[in-house]
């Protein structure tokens, strides 16, 4: 399996680390990770960086993680990465309104390894 | 089960979310701290001086606390992050407001027709127990006591529909 740069994003720096650590069991090779407390800062972490997986809350401060989506496309680094919502709103319009912004997936809060495996290693190209 | 809205707007008590609010909460520590809640009983009672906070707004209206010990506290944040208790520092009140945080969520989607409309605040934390909670909600609350690892944490909702 190739090495994986990944942003994880989320007001909460113990989901953060808790999302690295599953992308980590589900066998996922995490070379990089950066993390951010909102989506401003993700955007400016992708202005200066490349990764190939971005894992993004929704409800944060400053930016959410819809409002994030929509702003994605401005930055050139960013066209084309996969991003997985990773949230407790796990309503059916928040779904919509996230794989419909530019989201590949939904992964609801909480999950198992084997979940995350799931809906994040198919947009790897990597055989589960 | 009725959907929410007809239960909010026949001004139902919301006695039959209890065991939702049950199962949620149980979830949660299972499938995020890998630990399994037992049945709670008088003698382990405890200062519970922590409170994580979640408000809920839209169709259902309320707030969801989560009460617990700075122990029981330190003990999540230590699960959630692989770390031994007593070198958990301020994650501890970051782990306990998204430990309250899932439990919301998770209970908001097992009633039907809620998902949608009910949306929730990030959480607050707070220490202390010499604190009054003023909410706008009509109806009982709704409480789930439970222990983990043999310490008691307690979760209520306060309703407004």
């Amino acid at each position: 399996m190739e090495s994986v740069r990944a942003l994880i994003v989320d007001d909460s720096s113990v989901m953060r680390k808790i999302v690295a650590r599953s992308l980590r069991q589900a066998g996922i090779d995490l070379s990089q990770t950066l993390e951010a407390g909102n989506g401003a800062e993700a955007l400016g972490l992708l202005r200066e960086n490349q990764v190939d997986l971005i894992l993004c809350d929704i409800n944060m401060p400053v930016m959410d993680g819809l409002e994030f989506i929509k702003q994605l496309s401005t930055i050139e680094k960013a066209k084309g990465v996969p991003v997985i919502m990773v949230t407790t709103e796990g309503s059916e319009s928040h779904v919509v309104q996230a794989l419909s912004s530019g989201a590949r997936g939904y992964l609801r809060k909480p999950f198992t390894a084997e979940q995350v495996k799931e809906h994040v290693v198919p947009f790897l190209g990597v055989k589960s | 089960m009725k959907p929410a809205t007809e239960m909010l707007a026949a001004g139902h008590r919301h006695e039959n979310w209890i065991p939702l609010l049950d199962v949620a909460v149980r979830e949660v520590f299972e499938l995020m701290l890998g630990c399994h809640l037992t049945e709670w009983s008088p003698e382990h009672d405890a200062v519970l001086d922590l409170t994580a906070m979640v408000g809920l707004a839209g169709q259902m209206c309320g707030l969801l606390s989560l009460r617990c010990d700075q122990k029981s506290a330190a003990l999540m944040a230590s699960k959630m992050l692989g770390l031994e208790p007593e070198t958990v520092g301020p994650e501890m009140a970051d782990a306990l407001g998204e430990v309250c945080n899932m439990i919301a969520g998770n209970f908001k989607n097992k009633i039907s027709g809620m998902g949608n409309g009910c949306m929730l605040s990030v959480p607050t934390v707070i220490t202390g127990t010499d604190y009054n909670v003023y909410s706008n909600a009509d109806s009982p609350g709704l409480e789930v006591r439970l222990l983990f690892e043999n310490e008691p944490v307690i979760i209520s909702l306060q309703i407004r529909g």
